[in-house]
């Protein structure tokens, strides 16, 4: 009986994600090396994969950024009241809990071409919806919760006495952050990075629909593949797919890695 | 330093956990906050550090209001209760942090942290981590690195609780040398009677948010102003009618009052032991325990029963012993009030004039 199970549960592994990834391998070299390499360097694959790069790396910035700075502000701050705590941490849950086609339909309603606020973004000469901005904020939407929900544990678990200890010492907020609470915090926020990556690499519904998906503009590399697939340009679809994979899985490793650090 | 304490009172939400208290301290002396778990002790002491803010009332150093003043302007020292040693860093960083923090030359801090780590007997362990130190070595640590930027008043959270006995003790009288060599005013926190005993100058007793009493530690023992400080220090037995004992009649004008008698009060012994027999009444023996140094010994006089010592010295009582019983004193105390009454007896009976 138990046999069965580790067999099922192999056989589950290898249809979903083996099988998969072989087909998209041998899928992109149908027509050997010319045809991957041709595939990819097409126009629009390098501008989709390079709006990629520059929404994985702006994403994973801001996200890094603010990300700790709420984690910090939730777990720390006495200031802020406990309701206004208690709301601010139901909030930062709410991508987990919305898909993220609505996460995008939300952006598009607030700062599409037709609202008040988009058109105001507009006037200054900065567009939102249908441009990168607005594929950056749907991809910070989606992503938002994943360094969140990696640092607050962390503090909640190192608790306040090393920063107390610090502060009778004589330092203050920014050095103790520096010397003290990011040493602990380290490899919680090196986590979250690889998350918030491989999240963003990933991120298609969202950006799809705040995008328009429009070729050589608002293209990146999950809907060009999904363009490709449509198309039925099967070899360029595996092509970037590839590309995509290599990346998770040097992602994957890389997570491996930083939990293993983090056990210590 | 010079502190003085004002009508410091401390709220968290509608719990009133500091009350009132008011007090001062001298330069130099060494401080023990005793008190019962939950009285508010480390919520003084952290309003001291400017780690919490009093809800009202006035914290005077040198004359000088720091209410406002955040801890890094205090010039303070704080040893927390489990340390709070920063795990990530060596003994060595750990000690030097706060010199890192003035910014002084690497020269100094090497100097300086490599004189307190000889001070607390730490050497050879400057490169270990906190986790590689046992717990008497972390609250040297936490010592020295409280120590090193100098400050004016060392503030130190049960620094023993997490100790073993056998090391604690010898951790006390350690830190009591240290600190007088040093000579800084120093407030220590502690729920364990024998350890603000053994280790302060002066004792101020918390309970409940108040401060019930302040004073030596032998003031205290003698003269205790309220009943829980008397039935908190040393042991005790409640008696509910002290008039009932012999050379305490006269308690029997005030009702309603009752009394409380330490085990040091008491004498046991063969009615030939006592000198002033007539001031003893006749009692049996209950129950006898050893404990280690001497026996404990249970004695019921009438319906009352009271705890004595008796040294291994004296001829061994056994249970059901007939044997003379002599109460020297008494703690009496009600609702309003409380002093101390002396067996009349005990002076000689018939003083003879001449
Ligand atoms: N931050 C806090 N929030 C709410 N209640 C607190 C807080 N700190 C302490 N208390 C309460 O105040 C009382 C006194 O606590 P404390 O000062 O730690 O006592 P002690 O150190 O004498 O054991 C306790 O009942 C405790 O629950
Ligand atoms: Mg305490």
């Amino acid at each position: 009986m138990k046999k069965l199970w580790i067999s099922l549960t192999y056989l589950v592994f290898i249809v979903l994600l083996i099988i998969p990834l072989i087909r998209i391998f041998s899928g992109s070299w149908a027509e050997g090396w010319e045809g991957f390499v041709e595939a990819l360097t097409r126009p629009q694959s390098l501008h989709a994969l390079w709006m990629t790069t520059i929404i994985v790396v702006s994403v994973t910035l801001l996200n890094t950024i603010f990300g700790v700075m709420l984690a910090l502000y939730l777990v720390r701050a006495t200031w802020l009241g406990k309701r206004l705590k208690q709301l601010l941490n139901s909030l930062v849950d709410l991508p987990f809990a919305v898909s993220p086609v609505i996460g995008g339909l939300m952006i598009v309603l607030i700062l599409g071409p037709n609202t008040i606020m988009g058109v105001f973004f507009e006037d200054i000469g900065f567009k939102v919806v249908y441009a990168l901005p607005g594929m950056i904020l749907a991809t910070l939407f989606v992503t938002f919760p994943l360094m969140v929900r990696e640092v607050m544990p962390v503090l909640q678990e190192i608790g306040t006495q090393q920063e107390e200890a610090a502060s009778t010492l004589g330092a203050y907020s920014w050095y103790t952050f520096w010397k003290v609470t990011w040493p602990s915090i380290r490899w919680g926020v090196i986590y979250g990075v690889v998350l918030t990556v491989a999240r963003s690499m990933g991120e298609f519904g969202a950006v799809l629909v705040v995008s328009g998906n429009i070729m050589n503009k608002t293209q990146t590399a999950t809907t060009l593949v999904y363009q490709d697939v449509e198309n039925f340009n099967v070899l360029a679809a595996n092509s970037v797919a590839l590309v995509l994979a290599a990346v998770s899985v040097g992602l994957l490793l890389l997570m491996e890695w930083a939990k293993k650090r983090k056990g210590h | 330093m010079h502190i003085e304490v004002s009508n410091l009172n401390k709220h968290f939400g509608d719990f009133h956990a500091v009350r009132d208290v008011s007090f001062t301290i001298e330069k130099g002396r060494l401080i023990g906050l005793l008190g019962p778990s939950g009285g508010g002790k480390t919520s003084i002491l952290r309003m001291l550090a400017g780690l919490e803010s009093p809800t009202s009332g006035d914290i005077v150093f040198h004359g000088k209001k720091v209410n406002e003043l955040p801890p890094q302007e205090r010039g303070i020292g704080f040893v927390f209760q489990n340390y709070a040693l920063f795990k990530h860093m060596t003994v060595y960083d750990n000690i030097a942090f706060g010199l890192k923090v003035k910014k002084q030359s690497k020269d100094q801090i090497r100097e300086r942290v490599m004189s307190l780590v000889e001070l607390t007997g730490l050497k050879g362990f400057e490169h270990r981590y906190p986790h590689q130190l046992s717990g008497g070595q972390r609250q040297r640590v936490a010592f020295a690195r409280a120590l090193a930027p100098e400050p004016q008043l060392l503030l130190l959270d049960e620094p023993f609780a997490a100790i073993d006995a056998k090391i604690r003790h010898e951790l006390r009288t350690w830190l009591k040398d240290m600190i007088e060599r040093l000579g800084i005013t120093s407030i220590f926190v502690t729920h364990d009677q024998d350890e603000a005993i053994e280790v302060a100058d002066e004792i101020m007793i918390i309970n409940k948010g108040r401060l019930e009493q302040k004073g030596s530690p032998w003031d205290i023992y003698k003269n205790p102003q309220t009943q829980f400080v008397a039935s908190f220090i040393g042991e005790s037995t409640i008696v509910e009618d002290v008039s009932k004992l012999k050379g305490f009649e006269d308690a029997s004008v005030w009702p309603g009052t009752k009394a409380l008698i330490r085990p040091e009060y008491i004498e046991v012994g063969k009615r030939s032991e006592f000198r002033i027999a007539s001031a003893t009444e006749p009692g049996r023996v209950k129950h006898i325990h050893f404990r280690g140094s001497e026996w404990m010994v249970e004695v019921t006089v009438g319906d009352t029963t009271l705890i004595t010592y008796r040294s291994l010295e004296k001829e061994v009582l056994q249970p059901g012993d007939e044997v003379s019983v002599l109460v020297h004193r008494a703690y009496l105390f009600n609702d309003n009030d409380s002093w101390i009454m002396e067996n009349k007896l005990k002076e000689d009976p018939m003083p003879i004039h001449i």
